[in-house]
């Protein structure tokens, strides 16, 4: 039986006190909510903190509320609540979506959407056991001295592997971190960098605690998950897609962001330029597909060959922009 | 037979003996056991595909507190395999690995934990050598060789036979193709990790319970590794978790817990981990294959000549009958007047391959298939017609001298024909679009196909993995005063239902309930020898001891409650509990009453029944595989969706019917079909053992692709119950031949939806979309392997037909 | 380290003494002895381990005991009331839904808690509900069956069945 390292389990009650306990540890702790991305990666021995510090305790991190037009997801809400919950399904559909689709039902009745928006970047050298890791010779991320998938480079590819961040980001939420300096909110997107290693600009010390997404006053968003089985499957391309029309039928505002297809989300900035101030034609969401493709550069360190992904991501950016083309269902027409 | 034929037990669907104990919880799988005093053990496992072993220290993990036993290679120097012919395994490698995950030395220690420090802490120096990866690498000989007994480098086994006059067979052909095909390796992910416990008493018993599908094998390799008389070692099956051939070889953790057993006089339990059983492996053999048909303009077959090269792995497991089955069933389904095997395996350094659902056969089968598939396209025939036209007949046997006692499949053809519409779909549907995605300047849909596919199947290898006299099954009954009646036997129950069997067969002879029917198996102590849950033999062989066994029990009672009666026996029937006259009704007795009178008479009531099948083998070295008892048949319509735009593939739908000979449950019978049919969508679509840089790319339970429940068609299944002769109530085999149709029906259906010919397995929508694209620049529209290699087998052993097989022109 | 825990388990207190490290499934098999609970791979990618937290389907391989506390677990030695099985223990028997079992336990509390919250559910909602439990040996049909007859018996509407044996 894979089997845990020993740690000590701190359950903060409260957040400030949560915010110490990081704090104290440094380096040593790490935070877990759900547990279902740390708990398989630490029986990989991918990490073996000394404390691991669970915040299912913490009041402040739960729940979905209505603030000043804004919708507030606070970070401990579980991935089926997120997907089930009126709120998202009426305004924010893509969230729902991409809540619904993270791994399976017993998974989701436990991850969060923090935990999802902070998924440790994923790469078929280095989700593996200790044990196989050790028959490769490890790998730049954990353990090693290069990258498996480009070696030579000096950087790690592992992907940003999370359904809910590019959604997130094409919402234009903001998320609020809190650590020993108080309290910051930034964009979605400011949360991520390049890096397989040093994905996240959170510092260690800080805490993810909640999402705030803008009101949706008449956004129509959609995500599209690629993967090999109808479930369970992390994915292997992930397109989120929101857009807003003008009474006229123009666009007036486009967000289009890809996941899973490198070591963050990429935003593909050249698809509003497309499309802002156009009808949604055969023709425009052509080219947003062209644009979306040609930014793409999948690496062979993932399910299925990275030629074919590469040209999924056409397809899957054509299907999602078209799809946000259709005539709403009624439910989407609810005011936010 | 039981009074007019009539049946209480049999045909009907009950549920299985165990079948409350495994939805409660109760049931003990082979981890779920523990003992007093038990340690864990653990196998360190080779990082090196394919290396020598400078240097073993195990000297820190010896004194590491907690640990009692660390045995490497010297403990365990006799080698051992499943066949005689290739023993070849080493429970702890001595001088040489050869795959990353063969086991180099094992702990026992107080908890699981301490032996994985322990392990840690064993030093290993390797000398690294060039490992073989494929078969292309396997034929090149300049790559070091990974056994020395193979028949050539690193070619393990070839086989070379001709039956009949295959150059006038092709000379009479008025159409002549060729294909190559390959069919990826996959394996058997039972959901049960493997788990050996193990158990030495001082006074120098051993007994070790095992999730394995072969006890009486395991058996045999304990007592040549160990050195201890089989009298002294029990091996008992623990119910499987799941077993599909994966647990049909004896193996290593099983050796290595017996030897820390032995050495620590403790209880040694080892449970393999997800990544492990990965490495334990014996699953599906990758195959490449070429294939050349003579036919008639009709499809009527003149000729077939087939080679394969099968990737064998590290070791000879099953391998040698492997690849003789994937030639031998060949012939089983159409007539063929000509058949020229060549067949190969090679050691490669991966996972040893064996017996996967199927043994050796769903790759032919898929070569085969899909090229009559294309003969059928090519002479414009319907595929369906084509096929139900030359069916073997009953009675006769084949070219290659393997008899058909029964054959449903014409009738097979004809309701999956009927059942999925397919002669509409024939005329007027073909190329359907379901759904138009046209956006731009592309046009794109998805669209619908039918494809279909046959095949066939043993009812349990004719000939034992040791050659002898010996039977293959045998039962022991016993009835007790009090009206129990207890049934022995070695045959284990791997989920399809074989100790059910045994209380169906017995309940039904004897008048009584399944409940009121005590079942004991696969414990090599109290039960005589089966050779276990392999090749589909159980039903069959298993049965025909039962049934033997208790008629001989049901006599003694009927004797002696006829004497009471004062009725000759033979008016005396057995039914719902009570011996009874059929001319008089008033006379009768219980079953206890008669029972008891019997036991009176006879001294305690107990009955043996042994099961040897028919020796048919033919008159060649080399006709010990394919042989059996019966066959069984099964036609497969599979409705598929692709996406032509992204190349995926969704089967919406399959329809399966079976000839499995007379259904004892056709629950169970159903139940095998539709598990069979998964799987084989599971091989056709996704399920793949891939590699990279040496080792296996995905040991794991995700990424690893088991279809879910939203990845599995709706399967409709149709029994077609032929009434064998050989068989108990004329039953045949279910567990594996529903398999065989799915992946070529799949792939049929694939080329009738879109036109394009995938000739590898698994389909992935890659290879699905490179196949549009080489179509849409009116390239050739087809993926596979681009051709065979030019590999010189032996001059084939050339073998007269029976008279009775099919002839040229007739 | 190790630390006493108070756990409700199938509505039975439990006091146990174990590391922290150590997982729900573990202890359950290893400490409690409640081996009904399955592993296939310990990574939360089979779904064999599956138990309920509150009446909610939850791997058992990725939960601390140590958060449990003050929560109702089931597992499958919980679902039947003595010897009287759970409707859907009942049907999944009858039905052929339990091949080799091993996939069975995690599979049945799955399905209470679909037919807990849905009594009626479709057979698609089945599929969804169950998607997460993986099962090598049924090919699932013979699952869904045994849920939708379940559903029937609970409703008091199944009239096409019929007990043989």
């Amino acid at each position: 039986m894979l089997r845990l390292p020993a740690f000590e389990f701190l359950a903060p009650t409260a957040l400030d006190v949560a915010v110490k306990t990081l704090a104290t540890y440094g380096d040593e702790a790490v935070l877990v909510a759900g547990g279902t991305d740390l708990f398989p990666n630490m029986k990989r021995r991918q990490l073996t903190p000394q404390f691991v510090i669970g915040l299912n305790a913490l009041r402040e991190l739960d729940g979905i509320r209505q603030d000043q037009g804004n919708l507030v997801i606070g970070a401990a809400t579980t991935l089926t609540e997120l997907s089930n919950h009126p709120l998202t399904q009426a305004r924010f559909p893509a969230l729902a979506t991409a809540a619904g689709l993270v791994a399976s039902p017993p998974l989701r009745n436990v991850g969060t959407l923090g935990g999802n928006l902070c998924l440790d970047t994923r790469c078929n050298y280095y989700n593996q056991t200790h044990f196989w890791r050790q028959a490769l010779g490890f790998c730049l991320k954990k353990d090693g001295d290069t990258c498996r998938v480009a070696p030579g480079g000096k950087r790690c590819w592992a992907i940003s592997s999370t359904d809910c961040a590019p959604v997130v980001i094409a919402l234009d939420a903001r998320v609020q971190l809190v650590g020993p300096n108080g309290t910051r909110e930034i964009p979605a997107r400011a949360l991520y960098r390049d890096d397989g290693i040093h994905y996240l600009t959170k510092a260690h010390d800080e805490i993810l605690t909640a999402i705030v997404l803008p009101p949706a006053a008449g956004l129509r968003s959609t995500y599209l998950k690629l993967r090999r089985r109808g479930s369970i499957d992390f994915p292997i391309l992930g397109v989120a897609a929101a857009l807003r029309f003008a009474p006229n039928g123009l666009v007036e505002h486009a967000r289009l962001v890809l996941g899973a297809i490198a070591s963050q989300p990429i935003t593909v900035t050249a698809a509003e330029k497309i499309l802002i101030g156009q009808k949604l034609t055969p023709d425009v969401i052509e080219a947003v597909a062209e644009a979306a493709y040609t930014l793409a550069k999948p690496m062979d360190n993932a399910d299925a060959s990275y030629a074919w992904r590469k040209k999924m991501v056409r397809v899957y950016v054509a299907r999602a922009l078209a799809q946000l083309g259709e005539p709403m269902p009624a439910t989407n027409h609810l005011p936010a | 037979m039981p009074h007019n034929d009539t049946f209480s037990i049999i045909g009907h669907a009950l549920p299985t003996i165990e079948a409350h104990a495994k939805v409660t919880g109760e049931v003990r799988y082979a981890d779920d056991l523990t003992l007093p005093r038990m340690l864990y053990g653990k196998l360190l496992r080779s990082v090196y595909p394919h290396a020598r072993i400078l240097h073993l220290d195990t000297s820190r993990a010896e004194k590491l507190p907690g640990v009692f036993a660390v045995i490497t290679g010297k403990d365990l120097p006799i080698k051992y395999g499943i066949m005689p012919s290739s023993q070849d395994e080493e429970a702890l490698c001595i001088e040489r690995v050869r795959f990353v995950g063969d086991p180099v030395a094992a702990v026992a220690a107080i908890d699981e934990e301490t032996a994985n420090r322990a392990l840690a802490l064993i030093e290993v120096e390797y000398a690294p050598l060039a490992p073989v990866m494929s078969i292309r690498d396997a034929l090149d000989e300049r790559l070091p060789q990974l056994h020395d007994y193979a028949d050539h480098h690193n070619i393990h086994k070839f086989v070379s036979l001709e039956f009949g006059d295959i150059e006038a067979g092709f000379q009479a052909a008025e159409y002549i193709r060729e294909d190559t095909f390959f069919y990826e390796g996959n394996t058997h992910l039972p959901l049960e990790q493997h788990a050996a416990l193990a158990q030495f008493s001082s006074d120098g018993k051993l007994t070790l319970w095992s999730s394995t599908q072969a006890p009486h094998y395991v058996h045999r390799a304990l007592e040549k590794t160990l050195q201890i008389p089989r009298a002294r070692i029990r091996v008992i099956a623990a119910p499987v978790g799941g077993g599909f051939g994966g647990k049909a070889d004896p193996l290593a953790h099983e050796i290595a817990a017996c030897k820390l057993a032995m050495l620590t006089g403790r209880p040694v339990k080892i449970t393999l981990t997800r990544e492990e059983v990965f490495y334990t492996h014996r699953g599906r053999h990758p195959v490449l294959m070429w294939i050349k048909s003579g036919v008639k303009r009709d499809g009527q077959i003149t000729a077939l000549h087939f080679k394969t090269i099968l990737d064998g792995g590290a070791y000879g497991s099953y391998g040698i009958a492997t690849t003789y089955y994937s030639g031998a069933l060949q012939t089983v389904t159409y007539k063929i007047p000509a058949y020229k095997f060549e067949g190969m395996r090679v050691f490669t350094n991966k996972p040893p391959c064996g017996p996967k659902r199927g043994h050796g056969t769903p790759q032919p089968r898929f070569g085969f298939e899909v090229h009559l598939d294309k003969i059928a396209h090519d002479l414009g025939l319907d595929p369906a017609e084509m096929r139900r036209r030359y069916v073997v007949e009953d009675g006769t046997q084949t070219v290659n001298h393997l008899t058909i006692t029964s054959c449903g499949l014409r009738e097979c053809i004809d309701r999956v024909v009927e059942a999925s519409g397919w002669k509409n779909w024939q005329a007027v549907g073909k190329r359907q679009e379901v759904e138009n995605l046209s956006r731009g300047t592309q046009h794109a849909a998805r669209r619908r196909g039918l494809g279909l596919a046959c095949s066939s199947y043993l009812s349990g290898a004719g000939l034992p993995i040791y050659w002898n006299d010996l039977p293959h099954s045998g039962v022991i009954v016993k009835v007790d005063r009090g009206g129990g009646v207890a049934v022995f036997c070695g045959s284990t129950d791997i989920g399809q239902g074989s100790n059910s069997l045994l209380a169906y067969l017995v309940a039904e002879e004897l008048g009584l309930r399944p409940a009121d029917i005590q079942v004991f198996t696969a414990d090599t102590d109290l039960t005589p020898v089966d050779l276990g849950s392999y090749s589909s033999r159980v039903t069959v062989m298993t049965g025909n001891a039962c049934l033997q066994a208790t008629r001989q029990i049901k006599q003694k009672i009927l004797q002696a409650a006829a004497e009471k009666l004062l009725v000759p026996a033979e008016s005396l029937s057995m039914r719902k509990g009570i011996v009874i006259c059929e001319d008089d009704e008033q006379r009768q007795l219980s079953f206890v009453q008669a029972v008891n009178l019997a036991e009176a008479k006879f001294g305690t009531l107990s009955s043996t029944g042994s099961y040897t099948p028919p020796k048919r083998a033919g008159p060649f070295k080399g006709s010990g595989v394919g042989p059996s008892p019966s066959y069984s048949y099964t036609a497969c319509v599979a409705a598929v969706v692709v996406d032509t735009e992204t190349g995926e593939v969704k089967v919406e739908k399959l329809w399966l019917a079976h000839d499995g000979g007379r259904a004892l449950n056709p629950q169970l019978v159903i139940g095998q079909a539709e598990g069979g049919a998964y799987m084989g969508v599971g091989e056709a679509l996704m399920e793949e053992s891939a590699f990279r840089r040496g080792m296996l790319k995905i040991p794991s339970l995700l990424d690893y692709k088991s279809p879910t429940t939203l990845d599995t068609p709706a399967i409709q299944t149709i029994l077609v119950e032929t009434l064998d002769p050989e068989g108990p109530y004329g039953a045949k085999e279910a567990g594996q031949g529903p398999l065989l149709p799915v992946p070529p029906a799949i792939a049929n259906a694939v080329f009738d939806a879109i036109g394009v010919r995938i000739d590898q397995v698994p389909i992935t929508p890659e290879l699905v979309l490179r196949a549009l694209e080489e179509k849409a620049k009116g390239n050739a529209p087809r993926v596979g392997p681009k051709d065979f290699p030019n590999v010189k087998y032996p001059n084939p052993i050339k073998v007269e037909p029976p008279t009775n097989a099919p002839r040229l022109g007739v | 380290m190790k630390q006493v825990l108070h756990l409700r388990i199938n509505g039975q207190p439990y006091e146990v003494y174990v590391p922290v490290h150590k997982t729900l499934l573990e202890v359950l098999r290893e400490d409690l002895n409640l081996t009904g609970t399955k592993h296939g791979c310990e990574l939360g990618e089979c779904g064999a381990c599956t138990v309920l937290v509150d009446g909610t389907p939850r791997l058992a391989c990725l939960a601390l005991p140590i958060e449990l506390q003050g929560h109702e677990i089931t597992t499958i030695e919980g679902l039947a009331a003595g010897n009287t099985l759970h409707t859907l223990q009942t049907t999944f028997a009858e039905l052929g839904a339990a091949q080799c079992g091993y996939c069975t336990p995690g599979m049945l509390l799955s399905a209470k808690a679909l037919l807990d919250h849905h009594p009626h559910p479709t057979r698609d909602e089945i599929k969804h509900a169950l998607v997460g439990n993986l099962c090598r040996c049924t090919g699932y049909a013979k699952i869904y069956e045994a849920v939708e007859r379940a559903a029937l018996r609970q409703a008091d509407k199944e009239t096409w069945f019929q007990v043989d044996e």
